[in-house]
């Protein structure tokens, strides 16, 4: 697992505005007078945004056109949400095996006398 | 809760804002499950994940300040550290630590609880995140409540859901 994407990917993700324009831009690219439109604020605080999230890879810029539309990159959410399903199923599991675990204890701790 | 007499499964739960409580019943008295957690005799054989894993790191220094420090191996050589600082050791029944991933990873803090009723052990582990957007994108996958709308709509983007604009 790469952390060092997972942390910039995480650090990009932890603020609000940052994902409000994440969640615009899975609607299709959009221009960045298009996602500034919903905030009240300046154009040089959202292109603040974009480049955060351009180098965290969540977002690239379109060649084709003059004005290039921002575009929804999915491959770091997609680590990140493989990351934290990783996480559920390791405690899931481990928790699971600790359950057999200590059955084994008990046991263990049956034959050679309770130790207090 | 109700799910507290039930043996033998893990919920996942979020009792605030910024954290995430995995709980569960064992069978088994709590003096037990907190060895299991806190001896590292024991937790190589069980805090390991999916099958597959090893866990050749195992250093616990238990008393307030210590550190922990566990690195596990995958099949394909692979391997995840993790680390932290004990705060607060008052066995059998409480366990605070914080938890690290390295580089600038969200530290939580861990809180293990160990409640006994009839040679039955509650077991809750509460990790509180450092922020809700961090504890979200934590729990993002199968955890309804943590959607909040951005993420609720990404979680279907990567699902190839339609989104609508």
């Amino acid at each position: 697992m790469a952390t060092d994407t997972l942390s910039t990917t995480f650090s990009a993700l932890a603020d609000p505005t940052r994902r409000a324009i994440l969640a615009r831009l899975t609607g299709g690219a959009a221009t960045v007078k298009e996602l500034s439109a919903p905030f009240a604020m300046s154009g040089p605080a959202v292109s603040k945004h974009l480049r955060v999230l351009e180098r965290a890879g969540l977002i690239a810029r379109g060649r084709e056109a003059q004005w290039r539309p921002r575009r929804l990159e999915a491959a770091p959410l997609k680590e990140v949400a493989e990351w934290a399903e990783n996480y559920r199923r390791f405690w899931d599991a481990s928790y699971e095996r600790l359950d057999k675990y200590l059955q084994h204890l008990k046991e263990k701790e049956r034959k050679h006398g309770h130790r207090k | 809760m109700d799910t507290a007499s039930k043996v033998g499964a893990t919920t996942f739960s979020m009792p605030s804002d910024r954290e995430i409580a995995m709980t569960r019943v064992i069978d088994a008295p709590r003096r037990l499950v907190f060895d299991a957690w806190t001896n590292p005799e024991h937790l190589p054989h069980w805090m390991l994940g999916p099958e597959g894993w090893t866990m050749p790191v195992c250093e616990v220094d238990l008393r307030p300040g210590g550190e922990w420090h566990f690195v596990w191996r995958r099949t394909d050589g692979s391997e995840m550290g993790m680390r932290g600082v004990y705060q607060e050791i008052k066995p059998p029944e409480r366990l605070v630590s914080t938890e690290s991933w390295g580089g600038d990873w969200p530290e939580t803090l861990n809180t293990l609880t160990l409640t006994e009723v009839d040679g039955k052990t509650t077991m809750t582990s509460t990790i509180l995140y450092p922020s809700k957007a961090a504890r979200d994108a934590a729990a993002k996958s199968g955890m309804k409540e943590g959607a909040s709308l951005g993420f609720e709509r990404l979680n279907q983007y990567l699902r190839g859901d339609p989104v609508a604009s």
